[in-house]
């Protein structure tokens, strides 16, 4: 038994942190490090320079462009990535719907979009969630009704993040209301997003950003040869679809980005006269959220090696652990961090900043963006499966209640 | 990484299990707590038998080799069991003391008699002024006689009333809260001069006051280097710290799965409470907890083979803070779900609840720890 990496592991996780060292544009490396979302270009960007290495897909099997790598490994790139910080990897295109098409697809949806998955050159979103359709999502109610070789969809979605920005949208939808289970009549759809019929109407979330949409389809026809699956089991593509989300639940690179942000501008504010890094209760936060991390780190450890053993496919339901622990830290981290700016944690100013400097303030822009983290990530124990979710998963999986 | 044990080790999982489930049900234990020490002799002689008095020691002092893990598999049995031997104290705390500073003679008389189940011993530390403060020792040694005389007064030495001998340790030089300056003494409880007190503590385990007037011993009552047994307290105490938080671990196990049970068979309203989303949640916050309990109490054991003193420290440091809120939370959720019949003595959760309570105030609790990390921030 032993908590430490292997000097391969080690060896591997160097080699990881030089080549994101090297090769994130600094102009990207800067935004991010001072709180910014990585804008649209910057995902793509980033993804592009990581598929010429071949790490745009890390989790596919390697005939589809996969690295072959164990789940550790897996785990420490997404670690490395998120802490550096560098845009992570558009989960719609690589953990969603990759695997997805991997499993379920026909050898068409494979050549057609897969190959364009990695670089981005489609940008996909997810539409699970509607307005009566939660954490209760087999409640869906957006139709498709089938009309010779093509379905027509009406309803409408919700939370939808980046539809915005994206080119297609992957779809869950009704297309028996009669089925003796809810489950038993959904099917999985591919869509483009722009195109008439479908309007996408902006949410602007509690951090004042863009991010989340509702998105309307009024008698959107679709063909019925982008159904992924059969018809009515869309069900169990959703499900594997959720299952397959596991490795970087934890999330733990981005709440260390976050605790290393709350340090650096704790350097630069004073509290009673001395610098606030130096203050006893700002570092009892610390070290408490120190030792969380430590904890969900090893847990962590604990489940992705206890899966890289087993490998039948099926999530461990301690992922659920991970998830709740993992959304925990990430809400204290962002929590530190907002509070750290003091009275510069309550403007926002992105505008007249722009405006008044000539060169970045650190502290101005960190304490922004550090409440803008912290207002979206309230969000993180909601996307996903909420930790009461989570509980139920526990409670039924582990508990057997 | 790899959380994997050796077929070895699994064998002994597997025979120290099975031996606790075989013997040590909570009726068995009521009845060693009724013997005149408090626990059970010819308990100590299976352990003996089975080798694990002798788990941590050299093969050469009729040990097992044993390292960290090993231990920490025979500490998570105890903890299930709520065993009330005096391992701990013999093995863990004067057998580390022994190991890493006794000299050759010293090892070859006293480890393979703690191996044998003939000696055992206790660790006198801790002093009444100190609270948690390792430095802070007054009991004083000064040269005289054939070698040295002791003074003082040691707390709650674990397992005192029974041990043959004790691990002490006396300053013979520098001011009270010094970290140089004190020396570790190897002192037979009958000597002249030594009284102790006998006690339960609120675990039902015992331990002891103990005091030393005018007490001779000789130039080999010394262990390790006079005046530098600073370090050797440090690893007695993170040896300590690391087997409780196994026990802390064996102990949430059996809270956790008897509070699950009684969730699943204990009706109210006409149903089982464990139908009620309130009481799932919690039983699911327990098991969160428990895990990352779990998961620190593994990186104290493992880190008690890293080199580098600072970082052992500091991981010793956050495992305590993690598997004492883990075990603090779970055994008070323990005791919530159960109602009434957990707040009774018959009843064994509230006595799972006392060994986490002891647990987490021995050797520092978890604000002291915390504390000590704080300072650390950086």
């Amino acid at each position: 038994m032993d908590l430490r990496f292997t000097p391969e592991e080690v060896a591997f996780r160097d080699e990881v942190r030089a080549f994101i060292r090297e090769n994130l544009p600094a102009d990207i490396r800067e935004r991010m490090r001072l709180g910014y979302r990585p804008r649209k270009e910057d995902t793509v960007a980033w993804m592009r320079i990581l598929h010429k290495k071949g790490w745009a897909c890390p989790n596919w099997p390697v005939e589809y462009g996969g690295t072959g790598w164990s789940p550790v490994q897996r785990m420490i790139f997404i670690e490395e990535n998120q802490a550096a910080p560098a845009p992570e990897l558009l989960s719609f295109n690589i953990t969603m719907l990759g695997p997805v098409l991997i499993q379920f697809g026909t050898e068409e949806q494979k050549r057609r979009f897969l190959p364009r998955l990695p670089t981005v050159e489609d940008w996909w979103c997810q539409g699970f969630s509607e307005p009566g359709a939660g954490s209760d999502l087999a409640s869906l109610r957006t139709r498709a009704e089938r009309h010779g070789d093509h379905y027509i969809v009406n309803g409408s979605k919700i939370w939808t993040s980046t539809a915005h920005m994206a080119d297609w949208i992957f779809l869950l939808v009704r297309t028996n209301p009669n089925a003796a289970k809810r489950q038993e009549g959904i099917s999985f759809l591919l869509l483009p997003i722009k195109q008439p019929g479908i309007t996408i109407r902006p949410i602007v979330s509690i951090d004042g950003a863009h991010h989340l949409n509702e998105v309307f389809f009024d008698n959107v026809k679709v063909p019925v040869d982008m159904r992924v699956g059969e018809e009515n089991r869309g069900w169990d593509v959703a499900k594997y679809l959720l299952g397959n989300e596991r490795t970087g639940i934890a999330r733990l690179g981005k709440s260390r980005e976050r605790m290393a942000a709350a340090k650096s501008m704790a350097r630069m504010v004073k509290a009673n006269g001395r610098p606030l890094i130096e203050d006893d209760d700002f570092r009892r936060r610390v070290a408490q959220l120190e030792v969380d991390m430590k904890a969900l780190q090893i847990t962590q450890y604990r489940v992705v090696s206890a899966y890289a053993k087993q490998r039948d496919g099926r999530p461990d339901p301690l992922s659920s652990v991970l998830k709740v622990k993992g959304t925990e830290l990430l809400q204290g981290t962002s929590e530190l961090a907002m509070d750290v700016g003091g009275p510069l944690a309550m403007p926002h100013w992105s505008q007249e900043l722009a405006e008044l400097a000539n060169e970045p303030d650190e502290l101005l822009e960190g304490s922004e963006q550090s409440t803008g983290e912290y207002l979206m990530l309230r969000a993180a124990s909601i996307y996903g499966g909420t930790n009461e979710i989570q509980k139920n998963i526990l409670t039924k999986a582990v508990l057997r209640l | 990484m790899d959380f994997e044990l050796s077929d070895e080790q699994r064998l002994l999982k597997d025979s120290v299990d099975r031996l606790m489930a075989d013997r040590y049900s909570f009726e068995a234990r009521k009845t060693y707590l009724k013997a005149e020490n408090g626990w059970s002799a010819e308990l100590w002689q299976q352990y003996a038998e089975l080798g694990l008095l002798g788990l941590p020691f050299a093969e050469e002092h009729g040990g097992f080799g044993g390292g960290p893990v090993e231990v920490m598999l025979v500490m998570e049995a105890f903890g299930r069991a709520l065993a009330l031997e005096p391992y701990l104290a013999t093995v863990v705390l004067a057998g580390t003391a022994i190991r890493t500073a006794g000299s050759a003679d010293q090892q070859a008389e006293l480890l393979p008699a703690i191996a044998e189940g003939r000696l055992k011993l206790a660790f006198a530390h801790g002093e009444r002024q100190a609270r948690y403060d390792l430095t802070d020792v007054m009991t004083t040694a000064k040269r005289g006689g054939k070698g040295w005389v002791l003074d003082g007064a040691k707390t709650v030495v674990f397992h005192g009333d029974t041990a043959d001998k004790f691990v002490v340790s006396a300053r013979t030089a520098g001011a009270q809260d010094a970290a140089e300056g004190i020396t570790l003494f190897l002192v037979d409880a009958h000597a002249d001069g030594v009284a102790r007190r006998g006690y339960m503590l609120r675990d039902e385990t015992r331990a002891a006051e103990l005091s030393l007037t005018n007490v001779p011993v000789g130039e080999d009552a010394v262990l390790g280097e006079v005046g530098k047994g600073l370090a050797t307290v440090q690893a007695v105490v993170e040896a300590g710290i690391a087997a409780m938080g196994a026990e802390a671990v064996g102990a949430m196990e059996a809270m956790h799965a008897m509070t699950l049970d009684y969730s699943r068979t204990r009706e109210q309203f006409g149903r089982p409470i464990g139908q009620n989303q309130v009481v799932q949640h919690r039983l699911a916050d327990m098991l969160m907890s428990m895990e990352q309990g779990r998961s620190m109490a593994m990186l104290a054991s493992i880190s008690l083979t890293e080199r580098d003193a600072a970082e052992r420290a500091r991981s010793i440091a956050m495992a305590k803070v993690g598997y004492g809120q883990a075990a603090r939370f779970v055994s008070q959720q323990a005791i919530q779900l159960h109602g009434g019949i957990g707040m009774t003595e018959e009843y064994a959760v509230g006595h799972y609840f006392r060994r986490c309570m002891v647990i987490e105030h021995t050797f520092g609790d978890t604000a002291y720890h915390l504390a000590r990390l704080a300072a650390q921030v950086a």
